[in-house]
């Protein structure tokens, strides 16, 4: 097959691929008699027509960036990590018993602390199926799915037997005290103005003690941590010697061993850093969202993750990018559902779509693309 | 030969890829019924001319004509229906079929395989009585020798009715005894009126074999000559552009104190199968040992012991001490702190991270070493891409250019970046696997020389390699390698490739054959 142009290998294929994929997303709207203009209106307009749109994508987009993150590390030494759910679950446990059992006076300590058990928790149930595949040679992929479901039903004992407050039918844990919730991006004296509320008399809608009031929105500081770890992740990989290690192994196993290279150092670094990035995500949905532990906090976004990492081409920036496309399809897709007849489920058909173009059939692209540039290439020649 | 017509005749081909011209209007012309040498060093171009004949690549420019025809080769299905088959170098087999599925897999006559299976035997049988292509047909490919493995390949193609046959450096698994067999084998298809093409560097086999060769330079053909009328010496400057020294200049060694001394070293492979049954000997400062012998008889379990690679029993003893063996110190990291360093065989799969930039290749195995750091987390890119640049420099690694993909790199000049690597590294014991397997003239040369010039500098070396040639021309001392064991030490100066030969194939001297 030809070899694109890095510019095109870059940002023309996952263009075209999403293309594609809003072209099927068209024929299935038509299908069922909605209008694809109207439905990308509302999606839009939902998810990035507003400061409180933004609010929403860009904290689906931080859960993404971990997750994202969390896969790339581990591609890149060659382990396909699916445990990202199930690691992002633990760590939300972390996270929740340091809230709810260790919560400092300030809420930048107890983050602190939380990211620590976020990572730790993360990281050690990521480490049972890294030392497993080190080991036994049990196979990672495997091992990581059936662990999805372990942690699953290890929360649901534990929210249940454990964590529960009593008295209450939910399977949640009790609410995090006040001290440790986050700053939203409304409660940040920076971004606040751009979330003041107006009454539809188009003044701005006061409290009763006479303050301007904002719009709620769930995207948090964990934001911006996810962008530091955008960019810890590619220092990591690209120039440090652990991140030069885990290339090396995941690119040829063989080599690295020539090279002196521990398998099994690799094999438990990668998977412990990609599940304690996968833990991290907790940091923004559990601690800077929901503020209690719920049953399925993960909400999905480990798998999520797999699909970011694909599109990002396991490159910190290009899962920051594809994060965002992802927080912009739930966010819109939550707009779908709410403002047309279009069903939310709909958002579930869109990203497996954009998850099938831009994934499985990204060298269908790369294909088609390739006869574009053939020709293109051998006139230039033949003129010169 | 005037009356015949060209098989294959190729005008004006041309191939870039990016800035890299790897043909430029390339003009050959083959008769029918004859085998035509190609020859030329590394990312010369042969291969992707024959890729571009087998419909791997499509030209930029230019017509191929098979029997006077004009055939576009969009892919290879279009190949192998003009007639076309390719014996490649890494054989493209199935492992764990047996040779009769492995000849009718993609040819198949229907969704049931007993039709094709009987007929396939017979055209098979039929092969075999005529060109000394005798294989067993239910053995199973992972059974059978590299030669065997090798005539399967052949089988395939002629299964698939080709009149010409494309020759990917053949030789270089073969023992010079399958060798000679399989160019009696081409001779045979010749005289039957198939023409073949055959991809080699070897000199002596183009001037033994061939009737005509044709010899390209960085991407040109520099000339088309009959063998008869010509010499390997003037072929080799014709690769080349320059005078090569064929024959290497070299003082007799001055042998000094045991650097690795080797007794009983055992080792087993994941199967319990043992690799290696009992090597004993003893490597002197200032000496280069040679391991002769067929691949696959032990060598690279040798190498791969010593070089912390594989883990094996007995006994090694290193500048006095002992060298673990396994578990803790027997890795490669360790091996290359305490001055043990390492060539691989495989440069590809061992030695280089394809997908990584020259200049990361450049520190593999070294990337911890301080001078490569910036702190205790950060490495110092701009130190190695600086080193790099310097290395390529002085090893002439072509084209200089440090961000490069090592895959990108013609396989001589990986050699080089790998040379490069472990002999600038200075250790004090260096073990050497293959050094010029898919090496060019030029840089085979060079390879030579910086080996020649480490043994001189006072380091212990042991080579091991296939090619008999390279053996005799640098080893100070030979041990020959078969199934695990050494059939013997020999003296350079005093012995030839029959009598090694002959221990190669496990035949001890007195027995005879």
């Amino acid at each position: 097959m030809t070899k694109l142009p890095t510019w095109a290998d870059v940002v023309l294929v996952p263009v075209i691929s999403l293309l594609l994929a809003a072209f099927v997303a068209a024929l299935v709207l038509l299908a069922i008699g909605q209008s694809p203009i109207q439905a990308l209106n509302v999606m839009v307009e939902g998810a990035l027509g507003s400061a409180y749109g933004w609010g929403y994508t860009l904290y689906y987009a931080t859960s993404f960036i971990f997750t994202g993150l969390a896969v790339t590390i581990a591609f890149h030494g060659g382990l396909f990590n699916i445990g990202g759910e199930g690691q992002a679950l633990l760590g939300g446990l972390g996270v929740s018993l340091v809230c709810l059992y260790l919560p400092m006076p300030h809420w930048t300590m107890t983050l602190l602390l939380a990211m620590l058990a976020a990572m730790v928790f993360g990281g050690a149930w990521a480490a049972v199926p890294a030392y497993l595949q080190a080991k036994r040679g049990s196979h990672i992929v495997i091992t990581t799915i059936m662990f999805n479901y372990i942690a699953a039903a290890l929360l649901i004992y534990i929210l249940v037997s454990v964590l529960r407050p009593t008295g209450s039918m939910d399977p949640a844990s009790a609410r995090f005290p006040d001290a440790v919730g986050l700053p939203k991006f409304h409660d940040m004296p920076f971004l606040q103005d751009l979330f003041l509320k107006y009454g539809p008399d188009g003044l701005l809608k006061l409290s009763k003690e006479g303050l301007p009031t904002y719009q709620r929105v769930p995207a948090n500081v964990t934001f911006f941590i996810a962008l530091a770890a955008c960019f810890g992740v590619w220092r990591l990989m690209w120039h440090s010697r652990l991140g030069y290690e885990i290339r090396a192994f995941g690119k040829q196993e063989k080599a690295a061993n020539y090279a002196g290279i521990s398998s099994f150092k690799i094999i438990m670094i990668a998977m412990i850093l990609s599940g304690a990035f996968s833990g991290l995500m907790a940091i923004n949905n559990v601690m800077g969202q929901a503020e209690r532990l719920l049953q399925n906090s993960a909400e999905g976004a480990g798998f999520i993750g797999i699909a970011v990492a694909l599109m990002g081409r396991n490159h910190p920036l290009g899962v920051l990018l594809a994060a965002i496309l992802f927080g912009f399809l739930y966010q819109g897709g939550a707009s779908l559902g709410l403002e047309t007849t279009i069903p939310i489920e709909l958002r579930t058909v869109l990203q497996g779509l954009v998850i099938l173009f831009t994934g499985a059939l990204d060298i269908m692209v790369r294909m088609m693309l390739g006869w574009f540039f053939v020709p293109k290439t051998a006139t230039a020649k033949g003129a010169a | 030969m005037a009356d015949t017509v060209a098989a294959i005749e190729l005008k004006g081909i041309s191939k870039s890829f990016g800035p890299v011209q790897a043909n430029r209007d390339i003009n050959i012309l083959v008769p029918k019924g004859t085998i035509h040498g190609i020859i030329g060093e590394n990312g010369a171009g042969k291969s992707t001319l024959m890729s571009i004949l087998y419909g791997f690549y499509k030209a930029d420019a230019g017509d191929i004509f098979i029997n006077g025809k004009l055939t576009p080769i969009p892919d290879s299905q279009s190949a192998i229906r003009a007639g076309i088959g390719m014996v490649f170098q890494h054989f493209k087999l199935v492992q764990n079929f047996t040779v009769l599925e492995n000849v009718i897999l993609g040819v198949e006559d229907g969704p049931l395989l007993k039709s094709s299976m009987s007929k396939a035997r017979k055209v098979l049988a039929d092969l075999s009585r005529e060109y000394e292509l005798d294989v067993n047909p239910d053995a199973l490919i992972e059974d059978l020798s590299v030669g065997h493995q090798q005539r399967v390949e052949i089988l395939k193609a002629l299964y698939r009715q080709a009149e010409i046959l494309i020759l990917d450096e053949p030789t270089g698994v073969l023992t010079p005894d399958e060798a000679d067999h399989l160019f009696r084998i081409l001779k045979g298809l010749r005289d039957q009126g198939k023409t073949i093409i055959l991809i080699t560097h070897k000199l002596r086999e183009i001037m033994e074999t061939t009737d005509n060769v044709s010899v390209m330079r960085r991407g040109t053909m520099v000339g088309n000559v009959k063998t008869s009328e010509t010499s390997p010496e003037q072929l080799a400057e014709l690769m080349v552009g320059r005078k090569v020294l064929l024959q290497i200049d070299k003082q007799p060694a001055t042998p000094g104190e045991v650097m690795l001394k080797i007794e009983n070293l055992r080792v087993r492979d994941i199967a319990g199968v043992e690799r290696l049954k009992g090597i004993s000997l003893e490597i002197r400062k200032g000496e280069i040992l040679g391991i002769a012998g067929v691949a696959g008889n032990g060598q690279s379990e040798l190498l791969g012991a010593l070089g912390g690679i594989q883990n094996a029993t007995g006994s090694v003893t290193y500048k006095g001490a002992a060298l673990p063996l396994s578990g803790k110190g027997a890795d490669g990291r360790t091996r290359r702190d305490i001055g043990i360093g390492h060539i691989p065989e495989d440069r590809q799969v061992l030695g280089l991270i394809m997908d990584f930039a020259a200049w990361e290749d450049m520190a593999f195995g070294y990337h911890y070493l301080p001078k490569y750091q910036k702190n205790a987390f950060t490495m110092d890119n701009e130190a190695i891409k600086a080193d790099t640049a310097a290395k390529m420099a002085t090893y002439d690694v072509r084209p200089p250019i440090a961000t490069l993909a090592a895959k990108s790199f013609s396989g001589g000049n990986q050699q080089k970046i790998v040379v490069a690597r472990e002999i600038e590294a200075d250790p004090d014991v260096l073990l050497i696997g293959q050094p010029t397997r898919g090496v060019d003239i030029g840089a085979i040369e060079f390879i030579h020389k910086e080996i020649i010039a480490m043994r001189d500098a006072g380091k212990a070396i042991l080579l091991v390699s296939v090619e008999l040639d390279e053996i005799l021309s640098l080893s100070d001392r030979i041990a020959v390698m078969f199934d695990g064991q050494i059939m013997g030490f020999k003296d350079p100066k005093t012995t030839n490739e029959r009598e090694l030969g002959l221990l190669m194939a496990g035949v001890s001297g007195e027995a005879g054959k």
